[in-house]
């Protein structure tokens, strides 16, 4: 099945070139979850730190269902 | 230590020994105990009885990491209530090194349109003087900057107010050199600058040649302490070198509060803006490294910070445009405005930091006025106009320049994102249950450093709370308030926090600090207290002053607006809001 998914910060070299965020779509097998996602795209474990679907914060054993819509971050703080 | 009391009725000035019951007071703790006790609620903000108050930190001055923040004090001309506003600057680690615990500035000059400047020096014991300043107003802050340091010399540190404030603008900050001397420091909230030029004050020229330094009780223990600290700040990601901060600056946020639909759009009419990424601290660093041709990573607004957070932005020739361009800027110029020219955000804050505007609080009154339809949204060149109208004090600027509360009341826009008269920063309080609480109920109008609950509902730091919901938000929320009312008065910056929540050994560093400094022995209960204690000094004051429990509400829209794309409204009950105190 096809989700979307957007990489930010220091974990966007790893769907290759392009601005952070920007969306790229990618296939994974169905009842995939957001943890087996990252190890698909090699992130490293240690930067995984909040992952959405849909705009909703979800933990590394979410399954994902067909279009969604994925973003991940690695640790990040402002204000 | 002394406090300094300078009287700008007649220019004269008096320094005393600390009064016992303020000793073990700084920062805000000290700044808002002042107020509460010596400022009559009453009286007009920019009246002869207000006082402004600066007060730095307790580890301010002390080789403690990230520790030069100042608190600025008095009754907010924007609210109403009491303010403390606070910026990182060695001119806080300066007035600690002259032992100043407290700035005081008292009374008006009857010369109407005259200011005057002071220089504090250490001759044994603080010592001010006065010089002539009214032929620095009416010009930009660049402008007249370099006038301090040509002549009181390089040694210095410099405090001054724009043409906001002169202007009198509820929305006018005090601003403070940052390590380049650069005006660009900002205890930006609430009104500041306008209560300063109120009392004929232009520039607070420090020169600490001479001072003693910071003294310090128990020394193995403030080095202990530090340590602690030091490793915290460095092993956390956040705020490690090369971390997320030293990265992408503070403005790393504008993603993921986008991508989780708590990024405040057009006026607070959306939780996602379409050009978020070209305005993100990722997008930021991406174009410095293609103009400059190298990666750079931020720099500090101060002496002894170790996170350095503060970034610059260049254009294409490879000239500064403006730093710092803050998480809050880039939202409420960009986002907020519908604005997503990188370039065109940060000749806004140019121009903020330029006239002594507050960023958070322009950003949002023009958005405010692009709903009134005064300039369309996204129309960045129609707000770099309207800021110089601010500036220039013309009609129109006027009106912006009181806020979006008095804007949105002159333009009829019932979408007003104010609590308690002070603009909200960014984020959405639909989207983030626990910061709208925050924003409701703080004693500060709405603020997000009051209680930063974003930490565990958004950034997963002390843990992880759903955003969306209200659950346990109120005693969250209060939890926060007390611990940064404490934070607030360490001298420490406020993004020692997420480090220090996250690792305990990095909280217990920031108490033995405190402890070596000033040989208390306090507990981790009992700075929670003090935290508690200075929220009921302010609380007490802004009762008196009219604004009261009542006060405590997010304006209407957010109860009724469902907020896309999460479609919430704001849903926690007056109950909840009322216990943040009610607890306390």
């Amino acid at each position: 099945m096809k989700i979307t998914v957007k990489l930010f910060a220091t974990l966007r070299p790893y769907l290759g070139e392009g601005a952070s965020g920007t969306p790229v779509s990618v296939e994974i097998p169905p009842g995939a979850t957001i943890g087996q996602l990252a190890e698909l795209l090699k992130l490293p474990p240690g930067e995984v730190k909040i992952c959405f679907v849909n705009g909703k914060i979800c933990d590394l054993n979410h399954v994902l269902a067909d279009g969604d819509e994925v973003g991940i971050f690695p640790p990040i703080g402002g204000g | 230590m002394f406090f300094v009391r300078v009287n700008m009725n007649d220019r004269t000035y008096q320094v005393t020994e600390t009064p016992p019951e303020y000793r073990h007071l700084a920062g805000r703790g000290l700044t808002s105990t002042l107020v509460a006790n010596e400022v009559p609620p009453l009286c007009h903000p920019l009246g002869p009885n207000n006082k402004l108050v600066f007060a730095a930190g307790f580890l301010s001055g002390t080789s403690a990491p990230t520790s030069a923040r100042i608190s600025v004090g008095a009754k907010s001309p924007l609210t109403g209530g009491i303010k403390e506003a606070n910026a990182g600057t060695s001119w806080a680690a300066d007035l600690a090194a002259m032992n100043i615990q407290a700035l005081i500035i008292e009374g008006q000059p009857k010369e109407k349109g005259a200011y005057w400047g002071i220089t504090i020096t250490w001759e044994g014991k603080p010592k001010v003087e006065f010089f002539e300043s009214t032929q620095y107003t009416g010009k930009v802050l660049p402008d007249v900057y370099p006038a301090m340091y040509e002549k009181y010399g390089d040694k210095i540190s410099v405090c001054g107010v724009g043409m906001a404030a002169e202007h009198g603008y509820g929305n006018s900050g005090v601003v403070f050199n940052d390590m380049h001397k650069r005006p660009t420091r900002y205890a930006g909230r609430g009104g500041m600058g306008a209560v300063m030029a109120s009392k004929g004050l232009k520039f607070i020229v420090l020169n600490r040649m001479g001072a003693p330094g910071m003294p310090i009780v128990d020394k193995a223990l403030f080095e202990e302490g530090r340590k602690k600290m030091i490793d915290a700040l460095r092993t956390h990601a956040i705020t490690k070198p090369k971390g997320a901060l030293n990265t992408y600056g503070t403005a790393v946020l504008i993603n993921i509060m986008n991508e989780a639909g708590g990024l405040p759009t057009r006026n607070f009419s959306s939780g996602r803006f379409e050009g978020a990424p070209r305005i993100a601290g990722e997008a930021i660093f991406e174009t410095n490294k293609k103009r400059k041709g190298e990666e750079i990573y931020n720099h500090a607004c101060s002496p002894g910070c170790i996170i350095q957070c503060s970034n610059t932005i260049f254009d294409e020739k490879g000239d500064e445009i403006t730093s710092c361009l803050e998480y809050e800027s880039d939202w409420s110029l960009g986002a907020d405005c519908g604005i997503d020219n990188l370039d065109d955000v940060a000749q806004l804050n140019a121009l903020c930091n330029a006239y002594g505007l507050d960023t958070i609080e322009t950003g949002t009154t023009i958005a405010v006025a692009m709903e009134a339809g005064v300039i369309p949204f996204g129309d960045s060149k129609g707000a770099i106009n309207l800021v110089h109208e601010m500036g220039k004090g013309t009609p129109i600027g006027r009106i912006l320049g009181a806020g979006a509360a008095t804007t949105g009341r002159v333009y009829g826009v019932t979408r007003v994102p104010v609590v308690k008269g002070q603009a909200m920063p960014a984020y959405e309080p639909r989207a983030v249950k626990g910061i709208g609480i925050t924003y409701a109920t703080t004693t500060m109008g709405a603020d997000h450093t009051a209680g930063y609950t974003i930490a565990p509902e958004i950034l997963g730091v002390m843990g992880k709370q759903d955003p969306l919901s209200p659950e346990g938000k109120a005693a969250l929320s209060r939890a926060f308030q007390a611990t940064t009312a404490f934070i607030d008065s360490s001298g420490h910056c406020l993004f020692i926090a997420f480090a220090i929540l996250d690792i305990a050994s990095g909280y217990q560093g920031m108490i033995d600090e405190v402890n070596g400094v000033l040989g208390t022995s306090w507990t981790a209960d009992d700075i929670l207290k003090q935290g508690a204690e200075i929220l009921k000094a302010e609380r007490r004051f802004n009762e008196a002053a009219g604004i009261g429990k009542e006060a405590d509400r997010m304006p209407e829209f957010m109860k009724t607006e469902p907020l896309p794309p999460h479609n919430n409204v704001f849903d926690v009950p007056d109950a909840a809001l009322d216990s943040v105190f009610a607890e306390l």
